[in-house]
């Protein structure tokens, strides 16, 4: 049977582990031919440059072709054709489909149509998998461990959907402890919650961004973006609440990392940058290494 | 006895069949969804309903009688969702031979919309498919789109 990796939650947790052993073995030698003579299908019905550069970084890094295409103006989506057939046609064609679609729920579908596996590369707000394994592996690279953590989750954890993967896929974890930052109109779902409670995992849920996050571990950082407000005052009000600094980081515990999906806008102050406790740029170059290591494990390459 | 009759005369509102289904219990709106969703507006078998019945459960409630057709489990159990309450009298030869109570399957394929408009289910062709998560309220969990449509968002395709 093909291996296809659609959400978060199709992995075991010995999927994850291998997932992490595989990224550190392409971290220290990123260049295996393992996708010599395959052709990839890298299908961006939605652009997203940061999350197509790291793919096909990713497949050339391991020696593979690349056929398809980065925005949907030039793909045959706009001229009518079903996301079916497309699947279909680009199935015969390539060994492996990456594919990122605004609707929620198209890659569960291509992965039903598709003869080859696909990778979901973010299916409107729905998942990004992907994106959680590379946040997995940035954990594990700077705490050590995936046990016995504190993660902080800081802005909208309401529609961000790389914080419920990452919840998710950390709470498989022994003893993980949860602390929810948002405005009372952001709130982390009920479902989540529910989610740990199954598990007797603790957490707790602070309206205040203040000297709490000295307790964190991780301090994961998201974006409050204008448009998931309806009351453009209640915006206003907290765009400039949720916005980390460097003296905020001053009590913080020494090994305390700061990660973000990026691109940011104003949530991290530029000066935390300079920080040796910033972490969200060497998080997204974890970012190749990972999706290396995750079509090495769905190809079954290594 | 005085009871018994006045259970005989509502009976007879709906005529007596030989061999067939009753299905009773229905709540009288959503009668017509029920006949849809079991096809029973294609075939051929003899059919008869009485709609806006009194009945103390439900306000108004509907029956159907099909001559000659037995359901599979499977088959019956898709009106759960519209029709928790509906009880199947199975008869042979005029009289109850089994009765049955539907039950809400683990997985509904089909019947049910995506309550999601940005899931794919909503913007192609494709036959829904959902997780029962909770039975009461009912909650559906979208094999696609992942997200949860809840009892009271339920439309039927
Ligand atoms: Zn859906």
């Amino acid at each position: 049977m093909k291996k296809d990796l659609i959400s978060i939650t199709d992995f075991s947790k010995e999927e994850y582990l291998r997932i992490m052993e595989l990224a550190a073995d392409f971290e220290a030698n990123p260049n295996q031919e393992l996708l010599k003579g395959k052709v990839v299908a890298s299908l961006f019905f939605e652009p997203s440059t940061r999350t197509r550069l790291s793919f096909e970084t990713a497949i050339n890094r391991l020696g593979g072709r690349i056929v398809g295409f980065a925005d949907p103006d030039s793909s045959s989506a706009t001229k009518g054709e079903t996301l079916h057939d497309t699947i279909k046609m680009v199935s015969n064609y390539a060994d492996l489909i990456v594919m990122r679609h605004p609707l929620e729920g198209a890659a569960r579908y291509a992965a039903e149509v598709s003869s080859v596996p696909i990778i979901n590369a973010g299916d409107g707000a729905n998942q990004h998998p992907t994106q959680t394994l590379l946040d997995m592996y940035s954990i594990l690279k700077t705490q050590g461990t995936l046990d016995n953590l504190n993660l902080f989750m800081v802005g909208d954890l309401k529609f961000g959907r790389t914080v419920h993967s990452l919840l998710q896929a950390m709470s498989e974890f022994e003893n993980p402890i949860f602390n929810f930052i948002a405005p009372e109109s952001l709130q982390m779902p009920r479902g989540y919650k529910h989610h740990l409670e199954e598990r007797g995992i603790r957490y707790f849920e602070h309206e205040e961004f203040t000297d709490i996050i000295s307790e964190a571990d991780i301090i994961y950082m998201t974006r409050v973006q204008k448009e998931r407000f309806s009351d453009p005052i209640e915006y206003e009000k907290v765009k400039d609440v949720y916005i980390l600094n460097k003296a905020m980081l001053e009590n913080t515990k020494p090994n305390v990392r700061v990660l973000h999906p990026l691109p940011r806008v104003n949530e991290i102050a530029t000066d935390v940058d300079s920080s040796e406790k910033a972490y969200y740029f060497e998080q997204a170059l974890n970012g190749v290494f990972t999706r290396e290591a995750i079509i090495s494990h769905v190809m079954n390459l290594k | 006895m005085e009871k018994n009759d006045a259970k005989k005369k509502l009976k007879l509102k709906v005529s007596a069949i030989k061999d067939g289904t009753v299905i009773d219990h229905i709540p009288a709106k959503s009668l017509f969804e029920v006949i849809s969703i079991l096809g029973l507006d294609t075939i051929k078998n003899q059919i008869t309903f009485g709609t806006n019945l009194e009945s103390s459960k439900l306000g108004a409630k509907a029956i159907i009688k099909v001559s000659d057709k037995f359901f599979e489990n499977d088959e019956i159990n898709k009106i759960a969702l519209i029709a928790p309450h509906a009880k199947l009298n199975i008869i042979r030869d005029y009289e109850v031979a089994e009765k049955k109570i539907v039950e809400i399957p683990e997985k509904i394929t089909g019947i049910v919309k995506c309550f999601n408009p940005k899931c794919i289910t909503n913007n192609e062709k494709i036959t829904t498919s959902f997780k029962v998560i909770n039975t009461s309220p009912v909650a559906l969990k979208c094999k696609y789109c992942e997200k949860i449509t809840a009892e009271n968002q339920i439309k039927m395709l």
